[in-house]
Formats: C-alpha cells, sequence, structure tokens
C-alpha cells in the first residue's frame, strides 16, 4: 500500500510532539508493507528517511499555467484565511507574537501564486500564508505521484490533503494530534476551529490519538462517530541508555518538562512544589520548557520563596532532554487538557515513574502511572511525595512502567492504522 | 571663599555572572563571565577612567591648592582592575598621590549588606578598607554607602564604626522644604555630619548633559558657575555626586562632557565664591545645620530614590533572603573561593537586574545588562546560588564533624569540670572546718570537752594541774572521762589522786564545779 502522507514537521527539525508522533508511526508503518511519501513544508536534508520518503514542498514549483492547478486553486480560494495564529510556538517565535499584528495580507496571494515559494516550515509569522501555498503543493504533488491514501496530520496539513482528494479522488484519512479546544482552552481560534471541522468532515476517516479527542471530536466538530477512530500514540525503545552517573545532585529531583502553556497545568506543579517543600527540604523541582506563563510561573515560585529549590531550564532539546529524563527522580505532568501526551512515555522509557493528569489522553493507556486530577494539588503532592521517598514504590513503577512502555510499540499503533487505511480503501472501493 | 563645592565619583563595576543552567548545579562551580567582565572594564577604561583621570591630573597641575575631590572604588572594581586594567589602577594611583584626593571607604562588595544586621556590613566595610589601604596605602575616614543608602540606623552604625562624615542623596521626600545645600546630622548620633548630594545638579550631568531637547542644552561651565552663584548667600555646599562612568560612557565624548569637566574648575575657582572641597574637609570647614531625619532608608536610584531598584518584588526578595540565609554558614567556612564567590554574588547589581519597573528607569537597568529580562536574571542567579549552597554545605564541618567536636569538647568540658568541682569541693571543706574551728574556738570549752583531747594533749592538761585540783574534777565525773583521764596518769599521780578522792568525800558539789571551772580555762589553749 503506498501512502501521501502531509506532515508540517519531521525529525530533528521538530518543536513538539506532532515530528515525533509522525516519524515513530512511519516507522511501524513500514513494517506492515508500507511505502510512504511524506511531505514537509521544508526540508532541511539531514531528517531520517530509513521510513520514508521526504518531499520537500519548497522545492515544488507550480506552473500556474496548468489549468488544474489554476481550477484547483480557483475551488480552495475561499478557505483563504486573512489572520495568522500561532498554535505551537518554539521559542525564537514566541516573543514575535505581538509583531504578528503588524503583517499586512496585502501580498498574500501573490506570494501563494508565486512560481517557487520557500516554506519557512515553522509555526511563524506567514503561517496561513504557509498553509495556503501548502494546500497548492498538496494538489500539485498529488497529480505526480502513485498512491492509494492520503493522510494528513494536523490542521496545518488539512488544506494540502482536501486539495490532494479533490485533485486525485482518493481516500483521505485526517488525524488529530491536538484539537484547537486542547490549543486555547475556550478562546479557540475560529479560522483554525473551521480548517479543522472542514478537514474532518472532507476525510473518509478520522484518527483521534485518545477516546478524550475523539469525544471532543464528535462532541465539538459534530463529525459522524462511526468514520472517528482511536489510534493511541506509542514510543519507541529508548536508543542509549544513560548512565545515572549524570545526575551530580544529591536532592531528589522533580521534574516538569513541556510547553509552560494555561493547558498544560504549569501553576499546579509549581503549588504542589511548594506544599512538599514547605516539610521536606531533599527535593528539587525542574521546569523545562517555555512559553507564555513562564514569567507568571517564575513571579509565583519567587513570591512563594522556593526559588532555591525550584529551577528553570528553558527549552530542552535532544540530549539535554535526556540528560533531564537522567537526573529525574519522578516525572510530572499535570496537564487540563492533553489530547495524548507523548512525554510521560518517554519518561518511563528513561527509567522515571510519572505522575500524569486524569485528563491527558495517555492516562486511558498507562496502568504504572499515578493519575490525579489535574486541580487536586494535595492529591498530587502526596503522589510526588511517595514516589520520592517510599523506595518499594518507585521500583515498582520504574520496573513495570518500563515493560509497559516497551510494549507499547509503533508498530502495533501502525497496524491499527493500517487497518483504518484497508477500511477506507475498501468504502472507496465499494462506493 | 566661604562656599563649598564637593564633587565625588563612584568607581565599581560587579563581576557579571556567566549563563549558569540547571545541568551545572553541583558540577560546574565557576560562575563569572570573565570574558564579559574584561570586555566591560576595557571598555569603560578606554572610554571613561583613563581618558578623565589624565583630565583630572592636569587640571591638578593647574590648580594644586584649589581642586580637590574624591572617589570611592567597590572592592570588585578594584579586583577586576588588577586582574584586566592593571594600568587602569596605575592611573588612580597617580591621581591619588597628589594629595588633592580624598578616597571614601564603603562596602567591599557594592552590597546591599548595611540593610541586614548580621554583621556583614561591618565586616564588608573592614575588608573595603584594607584593600584601599593595600592598593593607595590611605585609610579613608568619610564614608559612603551602597548606591548612597542611607537610614537613621544604618548612620548609627557607621558612626559606630568611627566615621565622621556620611554621603547620601538629598531626595525630596526627607528634606521637605529643607535644602540639599547645607551640613546636617545624623537623628540618632550627632556626631555623623551627612552631606546630600545636589540632585538637580548631579544629574543634569548624568542625564540631561546630552539631552538636546532639555531647554537647558548644551551646559557649559559658564552655565553651571551661574547656576552656582544663583543659589541664596546661606546655601553654602553644593554636593555633586555622580558614577565615574558618566564621563565618557553615559555621555560620550562626542557629547562634550570632557571639554566641560576641563573647563569647569577654573570656572568656578575664577567666577565664584566656591572653592573644592572633600567630606572631611567639608567637616572641618563647615556647621551643621540640624539632624535630618531619614526613617526609611534612601538612595540615589531612580525617581523614587529608595530600594525599590533592588528590592521589593518577589524576584528580588526571595533571592536576597536566601543569600542572607547563608551568612551565618560562611562565617564558620575558611575557604578562600567561597569567600571571593560570596563577596561577588553580593553586589546589588544582581538584584537590580531582577527589577521589574521598567516604565520609569528600563534604561539605565540595562545598562550592561546581561539578561534579557529580570526573570532570566533570578533564574540564573538562584540556579548559582544554589550550587553556592551546596559547596558551602559540604565546607561547613559536617554534621558528623559537629557531633565529634561536641564529644570531644563535652569530655573535655567534663574534666575540667571535675576539677573545678574538686577543687571547690576542697574549698568549700576546708572554709567550714576553718569555720567550725573559729566558732569552736570563740565558744567556751566544757569540761566534757576533755573527751576529744588527743592522749597527748590530756597529758600536757594534768601537768598542768594538782593532783588535788584534778581529784576534785574528776569528783562524781562520767565513767568516760574518767576512762580518758586516768590512764594518762603517771603511776604515781594516780596513786596520789586515789588517795585524795578517797579522803575528799565529804568535797561539797560547788567545790567540784568551781574546780571544774578551773579545768575548762586551761583546756582553752588546747584547741
Amino acid at each position: 500500500m503506498k501512502i501521501l502522507m502531509f506532515g508540517w514537521e519531521f525529525p530533528p527539525h521538530i518543536t513538539g510532539g506532532l515530528g515525533t508522533a509522525c516519524f515513530g508511526l512511519t516507522k511501524g508503518l513500514v513494517k506492515h508493507d508500507t511505502d510512504i511519501i511524506f511531505v514537509v513544508p521544508k526540508a532541511y536534508g539531514d531528517e531520517n528517511q530509513e521510513a520514508v520518503r521526504i518531499v520537500n514542498a519548497s522545492e515544488v514549483t507550480i506552473n500556474l499555467e496548468i489549468d488544474e492547478e489554476r481550477e484547483y486553486w480557483d475551488r480552495v480560494q475561499y478557505m483563504e484565511v486573512g489572520s495568522n495564529i500561532i498554535p505551537y510556538v518554539g521559542p525564537e517565535e514566541f516573543n514575535k507574537v505581538t509583531e504578528l499584528e503588524k503583517r499586512a495580507s496585502e501580498n498574500f496571494k501573490s506570494k501563494v501564486f508565486s512560481q517557487k515559494y520557500e516554506f519557512s516550515g515553522k509555526y511563524g509569522l506567514n503561517l496561513m500564508e504557509e498553509v495556503a501555498r501548502y494546500a497548492l503543493v498538496g494538489s500539485a504533488i498529488a497529480t505526480k505521484q502513485d498512491f492509494d491514501v492520503i493522510h494528513a496530520h494536523d490542521w496545518l496539513t488539512y488544506l494540502a490533503g482536501i486539495a490532494a482528494k479533490e485533485t486525485t479522488g482518493k481516500p483521505l484519512v485526517v488525524h488529530m494530534h491536538a484539537t484547537e479546544f486542547d490549543r486555547s482552552g475556550e478562546n479557540i481560534n475560529s479560522d483554525v476551529y473551521a480548517i479543522e471541522k472542514r478537514g474532518m468532515e472532507a476525510a473518509d476517516r478520522v484518527i483521534t490519538v485518545s477516546n478524550l479527542t475523539r469525544r471532543i471530536v464528535i462532541e465539538r466538530y459534530g463529525i459522524d462517530p462511526s468514520k472517528v477512530v482511536t489510534v493511541h500514540n506509542a514510543v519507541d525503545p529508548k536508543e542509549k541508555e544513560l548512565s545515572d552517573a549524570e545526575k551530580q545532585i544529591k536532592e531528589k529531583v522533580v521534574t516538569f518538562l513541556g510547553r509552560i502553556t494555561f493547558q498544560k497545568g504549569p501553576e499546579y506543579f509549581v503549588e504542589a512544589a511548594n506544599k512538599i517543600l514547605k516539610r521536606d527540604n531533599n527535593v528539587r523541582f525542574v521546569m523545562a520548557g517555555t512559553g507564555d506563563l513562564l514569567h507568571r510561573m517564575v513571579m509565583r515560585v519567587a513570591q512563594l520563596r522556593i526559588g532555591h529549590k525550584f529551577h528553570f531550564t528553558g527549552f530542552l532539546k535532544g540530549d539535554d532532554v535526556d540528560q533531564m529524563f537522567a537526573m529525574t527522580d519522578v516525572f510530572v505532568m499535570p496537564s487540563i487538557s492533553e489530547p495524548f501526551g507523548i512525554v510521560p512515555l518517554e519518561a518511563m522509557r528513561s527509567n522515571v515513574p510519572v505522575v500524569i493528569s486524569k485528563q491527558s489522553g495517555v492516562s486511558e493507556i498507562l496502568k504504572h502511572a499515578i493519575k490525579v486530577d489535574f486541580w487536586d494539588i494535595d492529591g498530587l503532592a502526596d503522589a510526588i511525595y511517595g514516589l520520592c521517598h517510599y523506595q518499594a514504590l518507585s521500583e515498582d513503577f520504574i520496573k513495570y512502567g518500563k515493560q509497559e512502555v516497551e510494549n507499547l510499540k509503533w508498530e502495533h499503533a501502525a497496524a491499527k492504522v493500517k487497518e483504518v487505511y484497508t477500511s477506507a480503501l475498501e468504502d472507496f472501493k465499494n462506493r | 571663599m566661604n562656599k563649598s563645592i564637593c564633587l565625588y565619583f563612584q568607581v565599581h563595576q560587579p563581576f557579571r555572572l556567566r549563563t549558569y543552567r540547571f545541568f551545572d548545579i553541583g558540577k560546574n562551580h565557576h560562575y563569572f563571565d570573565e570574558y564579559f567582565n574584561r570586555l566591560i572594564l576595557r571598555r569603560v577604561a578606554e572610554k571613561s577612567y583613563l581618558p578623565m583621570n589624565e583630565i583630572l591630573l592636569n587640571i591638578i597641575k593647574e590648580h594644586p591648592k584649589d581642586f580637590r575631590l574624591s572617589f570611592s572604588f567597590t572592592g570588585l572594581v578594584l579586583e577586576q582592575m588588577e586582574l584586566y586594567t592593571p594600568e587602569v589602577l596605575e592611573s588612580f594611583r597617580k591621581l591619588i598621590a597628589t594629595g588633592n584626593v580624598e578616597v571614601l571607604s564603603e562596602t567591599y562588595a557594592h552590597s546591599l549588606s548595611s540593610l541586614r544586621n548580621n554583621g556583614e556590613f561591618e565586616r564588608q566595610v573592614k575588608a573595603h578598607t584594607q584593600k584601599v589601604k593595600q592598593l593607595f596605602g590611605i585609610k579613608p575616614t568619610s564614608f559612603r554607602n551602597t548606591e548612597l543608602i542611607y537610614s537613621d540606623e544604618i548612620g548609627e552604625r557607621v558612626a559606630a564604626m568611627g566615621y565622621k562624615v556620611m554621603l547620601t542623596e538629598g531626595a525630596k521626600h526627607i528634606l521637605g522644604w529643607k535644602s540639599p545645600n547645607f551640613m546636617y546630622t545624623n537623628a540618632i548620633n550627632p556626631k555623623l555630619k551627612v552631606l546630600l548630594r545636589n540632585f538637580r545638579l548631579s544629574d543634569d550631568i548624568t542625564f540631561r548633559f546630552s539631552q538636546q531637547n532639555w531647554s537647558e542644552w548644551p551646559i557649559t561651565a559658564e552655565k553651571m558657575v551661574g547656576w552656582l552663584n544663583k543659589f541664596p548667600e546661606k546655601e553654602e555646599i553644593i554636593n555633586i555626586f555622580v558614577d565615574y562612568e558618566t564621563f565618557g560612557e553615559h555621555q560620550p565624548a562626542a557629547s562634550g562632557i570632557f571639554d566641560f569637566m576641563k573647563a569647569l574648575p577654573s570656572a568656578v575657582i575664577k567666577n565664584s565664591p566656591y572653592r573644592f572641597r572633600t567630606p572631611d574637609e567639608i567637616t572641618k570647614k563647615h556647621q551643621p545645620v540640624s539632624s535630618i531625619h531619614v526613617p526609611y532608608p534612601i538612595s540615589w536610584a531612580d525617581e523614587e530614590r529608595d530600594l525599590s531598584a533592588w528590592i521589593g518584588n518577589n524576584l528580588q526578595d526571595d533571592a536576597l533572603e536566601k543569600l542572607s540565609a547563608l551568612s551565618e554558614k560562611i562565617e564558620e567556612v575558611d575557604d578562600v573561593d567561597l569567600k571571593r564567590d560570596w563577596n561577588y554574588l553580593q553586589s546589588s547589581d544582581h538584584f537590580y537586574y531582577m527589577c521589574t519597573k521598567w516604565l520609569s528607569d528600563g534604561d539605565v537597568h540595562k545598562y550592561y545588562n546581561p539578561y534579557p529580562s529580570p526573570y532570566e536574571a533570578y533564574i540564573n542567579y538562584m540556579n548559582v546560588l544554589s550550587d553556592f549552597a551546596i559547596r558551602l554545605e559540604e565546607k561547613s564541618p559536617g554534621a558528623a564533624e559537629i557531633m565529634d567536636n561536641v564529644l570531644k569538647n563535652t569530655s573535655k568540658l567534663g574534666k575540667e569540670l571535675g576539677k573545678m568541682a574538686s577543687k571547690k569541693i576542697q574549698e568549700a571543706e576546708k572554709s567550714v572546718k576553718e569555720k567550725y574551728q573559729q566558732t569552736k574556738a570563740k565558744s567556751k570549752p566544757v569540761f566534757e570537752d576533755i573527751m576529744h583531747l588527743s592522749d597527748a594533749k590530756v597529758k600536757k592538761l594534768i601537768k598542768e594541774l594538782e593532783a588535788e585540783q584534778l581529784a576534785v574534777a574528776l569528783k562524781d565525773a562520767s565513767e568516760e572521762i574518767r576512762g580518758k583521764v586516768i590512764p594518762n596518769l603517771t603511776q604515781k599521780a594516780k596513786k596520789q589522786m586515789e588517795d585524795l578522792q578517797q579522803k575528799m568525800t565529804e568535797i561539797k558539789q560547788k567545790d567540784i564545779q568551781a574546780m571544774r571551772k578551773k579545768v575548762e580555762e586551761k583546756l582553752k589553749n588546747f584547741f
């Protein structure tokens, strides 16, 4: 089976969980006789191509003389969106959020229709422009490639997915890694919501990363439940083991790692830390990551007078993340809303016991994790304290947690995805 | 020439921290950005310190009697000069060697230690004095605190260290209707004179000198002298206190600041009743007009002239509290590296970078600020402080060591106590004995006391008595007494006495008593 897959990022150039998930999934799919053409807005040349063939959308030229492309654009033109939004931002883009407003949309069309277009492939200022251009490229690529199913990851690629379907008539599967409600709470961006809804409506199948997300898709987007399938994410086994010698701190280390935004519940972590530090001096807390709530968290930590035991590392990637896990005794993810949450799996894979909120998708599949309500600060503190100090408990969680995670292979998740492809194809043939 | 103008320049550069990450804690104990610090000091030296020193030296040569000024250097900038720019140190030495420069005392680390009462302030002032003595061979007698921070209580502590005069800000909110152009005294200890900065004239130079949209721009030496001459007749002291980096750094050479400073002294000396004097000279020349009440600390910083540049927000307060909490422990430790880092970590600049009042004074706070925001400043500082605390903990006598010491000392103490106690007991015993003897001696011995005499003494007593007397006295005496006395008699006396006693069956009770009295008289001598 051949799949045309649209993504937005691919390792090593990633800013969030999306790229990691795409990479894991494609590697799993290869084991089930699947060929994948993976399209990214901007390829750097050093992407890992062991499982996929990377197509760089920046290199695709568009000949506007070709009628079919022109025609397609006329059909999708109404989707043109005049504003820019930033769903997941890396640290570089973060400070530029305010500048966003300034961008005029005048040359939007002329840029999108230029022969060649240099994508940034990030989540920056020209995001909507890039999404629109990506859609155009999607239809161009679709005409040139041979494939059976189109698979689009997250709203950024949905327009490209729809375009490819419209151009070729092949079945479309869209993958919801996160909904606009997960990113923005109740203050959603209606343009993004509209693209998500349109993508799911146009799709033959919708894959959600958890039942939590599946419910949101059905209840808040009104998508037909019969075409929404949950396939939980997985995690790849770790390539190299980091030794515990990396840990140079005597105290127990409790870590939060993720974007410091409202949805991730960082304030519950700070409050729980405060409760523990008031009784137990033998713990240090680390908040790794960045986000719009970072400064507020720093101020709160200072106000609680726990700054000597509570550290901020800024955004971590690659080896720093591994080193962080190697130093960590308890990992905490107190998300208020988390479609899946792959980081706890990475922590468990690195022999770190985890505390996760019941409001996360990953809690649906994990047994060896302590689950608390995100708002239950006492419960959070209890769980952290217990894992720090009761050796029998933490040993069990480390041992069985690791086994559990090792069984959550992408290969298994990919098998389920393949079933989704097959059923979509069958429907398509029977039509 | 009864009026004084006092020029005072502050020279300070902190040891700025490098980016110190969480991963460095417990591993890497190198906190300071040597490259950046050296770069800045070199830059400031070239643009400001060296050219300005030369100008001042020339003015002193021109007016060896009339031009005088004062400096203060933090221990931190002196250390950096030794490390990175020895030529600048040499240039200051030359200036000071003219004898026209008074060097003021302050805290070694440009610290906020005067705000706490844990002895650190006094320790730092002492350390600073030593450094100044070591480098310039003089002992400062006038005092300026970090950022001119002053309150009644701080002034009192400075007076207690023996200083006669202290410099601070002529802050509007403490002066009210009063003028800064007089000498005042500390409200608690009037022996300490207080000089107040004339912030209008000082800020004209530091902030407004190159502000072209200012109505008075440009300032010339003549204009400045004109302002000086406009002050009321009675106002006699003008204090111009500024950062030394003002010349050439805050106000670039292109602004004409150097030309202005070259021209100012001559213009003042020729065309005004003012003479340049140092703080020490001013205390000798002028009389204080009254005391000045400063119940809450003031400083020369920002519009508020209070402490809000360094303390007050949560970031600053947490950091300063955590730092101060270590001061007791550092006292117990004898480690050169730790003590050095302890000094560097105390400089007020670290807390200045954590200031969140950007609106009014953001620009000044940005001066060589290594951080993009106060949050980064706090995060970085706390990481460093965490590592420092861990090192301090390791160097401090550990729990086991303390326990050992306690045990060793207790056994020592026990022995000492034992010795002392037995000595005391002996003394007590002795004195009780003496007392007993004394009371015994005072009270008259009775006949029965014969019982307590040794046989030798009994024999002696017997010799002093006549056989008859003894016989009378022993008549009807108890068996015990008879038993004590009779065996001590010689054979002859025994016989004599037995004879006598038989003859004296008729002896009256009265006689017996009289005889016993006589024996008792004799007995006195035997105790």
